[in-house]
């Protein structure tokens, strides 16, 4: 697989991501370099082989869904680049 | 001063020291070096001071926890509340965190005085602490050269003596990378054992929160108190964890095996190759078996693993939105660039380059043959790694394939730097514990380690023998 302009600009978009002339040379051709190395693998028989999803042995270790204090709007909002009294701001989305 | 917390904490019970005393011997260090070595990021001279107080009267009053006066330091990647928190980017600039992680909150139930925050790569992706936006940390033992990564500024912090212990995270090795280029101690418990409620996350399916320290007993004693069930983290194991420094005496002779592709690498150094083959003969000669094993899918490891933890980072990533928190472009206009331009701006290239590899192997046309290829082999490198625990109990390897690099060497080219981790990621890949110790040093005196794994909770025949191999 080679990844080229049009394609970095795809993947570029749903990653929300800007990527100016220079750097897109050169983010292509390390993307590309490192595809060909992870491209080994196709040289691993894996017929037959499930793909392994979950790490922990255990599953979900729940616990009784008791009612804690949140945290408080306030602390919520103190990171926020923009922010009213309640809502975090940004442009506008609907006309 | 002292390197071990069982001397430090003799000498605050006698009354031989204070933990006043120790914060102050600390905070001199860092005083006198980090300009230089840019191990911390933030310290917090005037909180560990006035903690220490506190901690003293607890020694007075006879009520003094189970780490009272370690002095610890954090990588720039575990929440601690009301203090700065950024994964070492500028995307989480002047960011504040408001709770603390599980592993944290331990550390201070326990009396631990925590220094200051320490620097690491990019979202702890790299392996040389050269991704900062903190700038780069260097080797505290030869500043032309880099500490390791991604927690390099927490190995250099306890090598420095600016604190006692760090806590790091592991994700591909790295805290026991930088452990080995450090001459320090360096533990990746089993996946899942310690929580991961308030660590930045980068791969979950991965990342395990880690330590530093000078010795096997001081990092046992850290894990014991870190580890077990949270309610906080539903991926947490609730396996019961051991009085892991009640047992740290080598019971008979575990049998051991080596990889003969780690050691006939390419890759290995010479003095990396010549340091392991010296301390296998030694354990020979010590009457312990320990056996060459073939295991032909050790080139696929490093492969697997970038494709599924770019994977899980594009995922995890994507929470930086410049909406909620952190950095925000000042040229946006609509809300698509608000998006674009924060991302783009506040993120390294190392990262941005994982984010867009993750985003092609999880994309329709590209899942199948990428991610869930890596998915497969991954199960087959972790059941041919764990078919290796049916006939031994050990498995040794060295740590990286080379001594500490030169500052620059390895930034240029983003393959060249992955290959650092080609020994440390099997741990990581198959889910198991692993500990770096040192293991001599090269012919120009700088540290080597070499690395212990073993099976699943298995840590404590890993310490008891990680221990045995620092002293004999």
């Amino acid at each position: 697989m080679k990844i080229d302009k049009e394609l970095l600009h795809k993947i570029a978009h749903l990653a929300r991501l800007d990527f100016n002339e220079q750097d897109e040379t050169k983010m292509i051709d390390s993307l590309n370099e490192i595809l060909d190395w992870v491209e080994q693998l196709n040289e691993v028989d894996t017929t037959g082989v499930k793909a392994l999803t979950h790490m922990s042995v255990e599953v979900n270790a729940l616990r009784e869904d008791i009612m804690l204090p949140p945290l408080p709007h306030e602390k919520g909002l103190l990171n926020a680049p923009r922010k009213d009294s309640d809502y975090f701001r940004v442009p506008k989305v609907i006309e | 001063m002292f390197l071990s917390y069982t001397a430090t904490r003799q000498a605050l019970l006698s009354g031989k020291t204070t933990c006043k005393d120790l914060v102050a011997h600390y905070l001199q260090k860092i005083e006198a070096r980090n300009a230089e070595l840019n191990a911390f990021v933030e310290v917090y001279a005037q909180e560990a001071m006035q903690q220490a107080e506190v901690i003293d009267q607890k020694i007075k009053a006879g009520t003094a926890g189970k780490l009272a006066g370690m002095v610890v330091g954090l990588k720039d990647v575990l929440a601690h509340q009301n203090h700065g928190l950024q994964g070492a980017s500028k995307i989480l600039d002047k960011f504040k965190s408001q709770f603390n992680g599980t592993a944290v909150q331990r550390l201070l139930d326990a009396d631990a005085i925590v220094i200051g925050r320490q620097n690491c790569d990019e979202f702890a992706m790299g392996s040389t602490t050269e991704n900062s936006a903190m700038g780069i940390t260097r080797n505290a033992f030869d500043t032309s050269r880099v500490p390791g990564g991604s927690s390099g500024g927490s190995a250099v912090a306890v090598q420095a003596e600016m604190c006692l212990t760090s806590l790091g995270s592991d994700t591909g090795g790295s805290v026991r990378q930088p452990a080995a280029f450090c001459g320090l101690v360096g533990l990746k418990p089993t996946y899942s054992r310690i929580s991961r409620y308030g660590l930045i996350a980068y791969a979950s399916s991965f990342d395990c929160i880690g330590v530093f320290a000078h010795n096997v007993e001081d990092t046992a004693l850290v894990l014991e108190v870190i580890a077990g069930q949270d309610d906080f983290d539903s991926t947490v194991s609730r396996t019961p964890v051991p009085a892991y420094t009640q047992n740290l005496a080598l019971e008979g002779k575990p049998k051991i095996c080596y990889i003969k592709e780690t050691v006939e690498n390419e890759g290995l150094s010479e003095d990396v190759k010549q340091a392991t083959m010296k301390k296998i003969a030694q354990l020979k000669a010590q009457g312990f078996t320990v056996e060459s094993v073939d295991f032909p899918l050790l080139k696929y490891i490093l492969p697997t693993y970038y494709i599924l933890t770019t994977a899980e980072a594009s995922t995890n990533l994507s929470r930086y939105d410049g909406v909620k928190y952190g950095y925000r472009s000042p040229n946006v206009t609509d809300l698509n660039s608000l998006y674009k331009k924060t991302r783009s701006e506040g993120f390294g290239i190392e990262v941005k380059r994982r984010i867009v590899l993750g985003t092609f192997v999880l994309s329709a046309s590209y899942y199948d043959a990428y991610f869930t290829k890596a998915q497969r082999v991954r199960r087959l490198i972790k059941e041919k790694t764990q078919d290796l625990f049916k006939t031994y109990d050990l498995i040794l390897m060295p740590v990286a394939p080379t001594v500490a690099p030169k500052i620059g060497e390895l930034a240029a080219n983003p393959l060249q730097m992955y290959l650092a981790d080609i020994f440390s990621v099997q741990a990581n890949v198959a889910g198991i514990p692993a500990i770096a110790v040192p293991n001599g040093t090269d012919s120009q005196g700088l540290p080597i380690g070499i690395q212990v794994m073993a099976d699943f909770f298995q840590e404590e025949k890993m310490l008891a023998f990680a221990k045995y191999l620092m002293e004999k």
